[in-house]
């Protein structure tokens, strides 16, 4: 508590550069950072005011690499998310932020990295792919695996295309549901886990998507033999103060926005199965 | 070139099995390929198969009246199949090759037979079949949850 800065509750005004859509109801805001310039660990969040509306926390997606720019994508679900898809070029948003804990990248050089994304799951992880990419050499193989409810829902299609395309990473994208005209997977995400050809002693996973997308995930990691300890997930709960003072996004012996939302699985697999926690 | 033994101790599903049963089981099996487009099988039909994937892709399809849903996708590894086992012995879905397939394919009435004969090779087709049932029906349950769709009526408020 003692590092953060006196005027953390007050939003700053960020001005919306671009808007670019991803599907339907999923948006990408690009923001300009109200100091000019800013910096993030991948994993983190802001909170995001649309003025006269309210506030919600939103994991950044943008590139870590690119300091001029703070980037969210939004899925309008409610009131709040609502309008920030909405919001365009040249209007100002509020921001708060950077808040939380980041994927623990670190923990994955010299090893094969692992990333499992489920729906808007893939924006916190998008960071967190671009950084490793801009270092490639440091990791092992690595695999994304990344699952949607149909093919018109999945985000940043160029961005996994470019994926794809590389000879140093797999890339596997998988759907819940789908016409005969779609060539790729049919089925949870889950089921592209024995397929990503990494070593599971070997491995560190990073996880995001609906909590129980993620406790089968670490159910299934844990049955193809990697430690829980090599498995982060991140947590969503209702964050709004974003610093632990107001315990809405209490998870047991954690709050979310100040101790996540990036925890260790071994840290928290035992309450994913907490029913009301 | 490799004997269908030697193939079907490397498939998954029968890894680890004893030798002898692996030659048994063989004797029920053959080598098949499939181009891209053509049915291993069509739903209503006489379900006289049980496909082992060794390469390639199969979709799981279901017709209905607003047109065809992928239900599933298999690939390398995967098994395809089971209404085999059970009366009236008539596939639910169809099975479409999305490329080209290759796969070992066994005649179900020589699997029945072979499992009516040997209970104890009988159950050792079932401890392996009833897992990769077990695997379907989870996933299947999780796609029914739909958990990219709307978070309408989930605990948490909506944002």
């Amino acid at each position: 508590m003692s590092s953060l800065p006196l005027d953390w509750s007050v939003p700053r005004p960020a001005v919306v550069l671009r808007v670019r859509r991803e599907t339907q109801d999923v948006r990408t805001l690009y923001l300009r950072p109200p100091e000019g310039v800013w910096a993030f660990q991948p994993g983190q969040f802001n909170m995001l005011y649309a003025f006269g509306v309210g506030e919600v926390p939103v994991s950044v997606s943008g590139d870590p690499g690119h300091r001029d720019v703070v980037v969210h994508t939004v899925r309008a679900v409610g009131a709040v998310t609502t309008a920030l898809a909405r919001v365009r070029p040249g209007q100002v948003v509020g921001l708060r932020g950077p808040f939380g804990s980041g994927w623990p990248l670190q923990e994955a050089q010299g090893r094969d990295v692992l990333v499992v994304a489920g729906g808007i799951g893939l924006a916190p992880l998008r960071p967190l792919v671009c950084g490793l990419l801009r270092h490639r050499h440091r990791y092992g193989r690595v695999a994304i695996l990344y699952g949607a409810r149909t093919p018109q829902d999945l985000l940043y299609r160029d961005e996994l295309q470019r994926w794809r395309a590389r000879f140093d990473m797999q890339v596997e994208v998988t759907v819940d549901r789908a016409g005969p005209d779609w060539r790729g997977n049919v089925g949870v995400v889950t089921r592209l886990l024995p397929r990503a050809g990494v070593d599971p002693a070997e491995v560190v996973a990073f996880v995001c998507g609906p909590e129980v997308m993620m406790r089968f995930a670490g159910r299934e990691l844990e049955a193809l033999g990697v430690a829980p300890s090599q498995v982060f997930v991140s947590m969503e709960r209702n964050m709004q103060c974003a610093v632990g003072l107001c315990g809405h996004c209490q998870f047991g012996a954690s709050f979310v926005c100040r101790d996540g939302p990036v925890f260790r699985y071994a840290e928290v697999r035992d309450r994913l199965w907490v029913r009301e926690l | 070139m490799k004997t269908l033994e030697e193939l079907l101790a490397e498939h998954p599903f029968f890894r680890g099995m004893r030798t002898d049963y692996i030659r048994l089981f063989a004797g029920c099996a053959s080598n098949v390929r499939f181009e891209e487009g053509a049915y291993l099988f069509r739903e209503g039909e006489a379900a006289d198969r049980l496909f082992l994937i060794r390469q390639g892709r199969v979709a799981l399809e279901l017709h209905t009246p607003q047109g065809v849903a992928v239900i599933q996708t298999l690939s390398d590894g995967d098994v395809v199949g089971w209404s085999w086992m059970v009366p009236p012995y008539r596939w639910a879905f169809d099975a479409r090759a999305l490329g080209l397939v290759r796969a070992v394919s066994f005649d179900a009435a020589c699997l029945r037979r072979k499992a009516e004969e040997d209970p104890a090779l009988g159950y050792e087709l079932l401890k392996r079949l009833v897992p990769v049932i077990v695997e379907r029906l989870q996933a299947t349950r999780l796609q029914l949850l739909d958990l990219y769709g709307e978070p309408k009526g989930r605990v948490l408020p909506s944002a």
